[in-house]
């Protein structure tokens, strides 16, 4: 199976850092929502794989790492839009209107109208 | 300083199929800035995954896109094999393999095709849609449909391919080799299409990197990366080249592809040449995905991403695809900076745009 390393929030613009000065290529970023929300990075370098895996509470903050990975500002525009994860500074910030979605689910599954 | 204006491109344009919006801040005829804006077709497939079990949900897969959807039911189903710790059989792994790169072919013609018409070459469009024809009957011929296949799942394929109809695979393949030939031999000598591509939209090996490119877009720009060196299907049984460029623009995006073609027919030839003589096309699935896998697969625009959590139960908790289209739009907007408005259309088309695959 495939490593998954865990770090915490404040860890993640070094390991972003690091990873960018070894010559690794974001993959993708993902969330998955159930208790918590389950972050994760995973960076490529040749065929080599690597997942950096956060967990967050629903209300808490996280940096963008957008000023690392430039192109990063997609994927985290999208987790922010889809899965309401607050992520700070995105270098290019959409607030909510990346996807032309009609509808909001929140945490609790409630779901609202947009627009 | 120029005059600057915002000229809107998209969402409804003639070499998008698909809506895609970029809003272009020109300084005269200069494209300094692009801005883009997708989502007006979002279909939140990923989250159906919480409404079908785990084995219905590759024909979601397969639906994401119209053009690549074996490939995609096949990503799906690579991650959860994989979280299940299921080994294929040989001959499933080769006609995987064979249907891929026959999508590969397809995909390219299309965008060839596409490409021409960009270009105001109606007739060379014509013909790259009638090879494609041809690839369409073989996808009829083995699986039944011209699009949307269905023949994979979870622990194989449905359907084999018999000796007679690997042989008719191979024979139309050989038959196509000369008009293909001719055909992409006008794109890369002709002197009205190289003055369109060449030069325009040019990305180098460093920009592609930070940028985060992949498939035919990074290799064009001289990066060797291919997902398919990464040893899934029957790709450790075969030989192949990765195909690359080092001129980094349109001309050499399109070369790449070109070549690929070429590349693609051989490794359909030596499947059917090394095709296993067993008859088991599948495994039988037991229980349900406990786990997580990210599975890598190299589709006709590059590297697309399945991640798959389960929990146990028939209901994954999570699937997630990163399409190749997402991955290369920082390149897109980056290589429009600087190109005349009237190349935009060409340069756009250049990174072959799936926006099905990418609103999934």
């Amino acid at each position: 199976m495939q490593n998954f390393k865990i770090i915490g929030k404040d860890d993640l613009l070094s390991v972003a850092t690091q990873m960018k000065y070894d010559h690794y290529r974001l993959a993708q970023i993902s969330c998955t929502k159930k208790d918590k929300l389950d972050l994760v990075y995973s960076f490529v370098k040749d065929y080599d794989l690597e997942n950096i895996r956060i967990e967050l509470e629903f209300d808490e903050e996280i940096e963008s790492i957008s000023g690392i990975y430039s192109y990063a500002f997609l994927y985290e525009n999208e987790i922010k839009e889809l899965f309401g994860v607050k992520i700070m500074r995105i270098s290019l910030d959409f607030n909510g209107t990346f996807y032309k979605i009609k509808k909001t689910e929140s945490k609790n599954g409630e779901v609202a109208q947009n627009g | 300083m120029g005059n600057r204006t915002i000229v809107p491109f998209g969402p409804q344009h003639p070499v998008l199929p698909e809506p895609i919006h970029l809003d272009l801040v020109l300084e005269d005829e200069t494209v300094i800035e692009a801005i883009p804006s997708i989502g007006f077709v979002h279909r939140g497939l990923e989250k159906l995954v919480e409404k079908k079990d785990f084995q219905q949900y590759v024909y979601v897969a397969e639906r994401i896109c119209g053009i690549c959807s074996f490939m995609h039911g096949m990503g799906y189903c690579m991650a959860v094999e994989n979280v299940m710790d299921l080994k294929l059989p040989d001959r499933a792994e080769f006609l995987r393999t064979i249907w891929a790169e026959l999508s590969r072919i397809h995909s390219h013609l299309l965008w060839l095709g596409l490409l021409a018409d960009a270009v105001g070459f109606e007739s060379l469009f014509m013909h790259c849609w009638r090879l494609r024809e041809e690839i369409l009957d073989l996808f009829d011929m083995t699986t039944g449909g011209r699009v949307i296949f269905s023949v994979c799942k979870v622990g194989g394929v449905r359907k084999d391919i018999d000796a007679e109809k690997l042989k008719k695979i191979v024979e139309v393949l050989s038959n196509m080799d000369s008009s293909l030939r001719s055909i992409t031999k006008i794109f890369l000598s002709d002197t009205s299409i190289i003055s369109r591509m060449s030069g325009v939209g040019v990305l180098s090996p460093e920009e592609a990197f930070d940028l985060g490119a992949v498939g035919p877009m990074a290799r064009a720009s001289g990066i060797v990366v291919d997902d398919r060196l990464l040893g899934y299907g029957a790709y450790p049984h075969v030989k192949f080249e990765v195909q690359t460029a080092t001129e980094g623009d349109c001309y050499a995006r399109t070369k790449v592809r070109i070549n690929e073609i070429f590349e693609s027919i051989s490794i359909i030839k030596q499947c059917v040449s090394l095709m296993p003589s067993d008859t088991a096309i599948d495994v039988p699935v037991k229980g349900n995905p406990d786990g997580e896998y990210f599975a890598r697969l190299e589709q006709p625009r590059g590297e697309v991403v399945y991640y798959v959590k389960g929990n146990g139960t028939k209901f994954l908790d999570r699937m997630r695809v990163r399409t190749p289209t997402f991955a290369n739009l920082p390149p897109l907007l980056h290589t429009l900076k600087g190109v005349d408005l009237a190349d935009v259309p060409v340069l756009v088309l250049t990174i072959d745009p799936c926006i099905s695959c990418t609103e999934r």
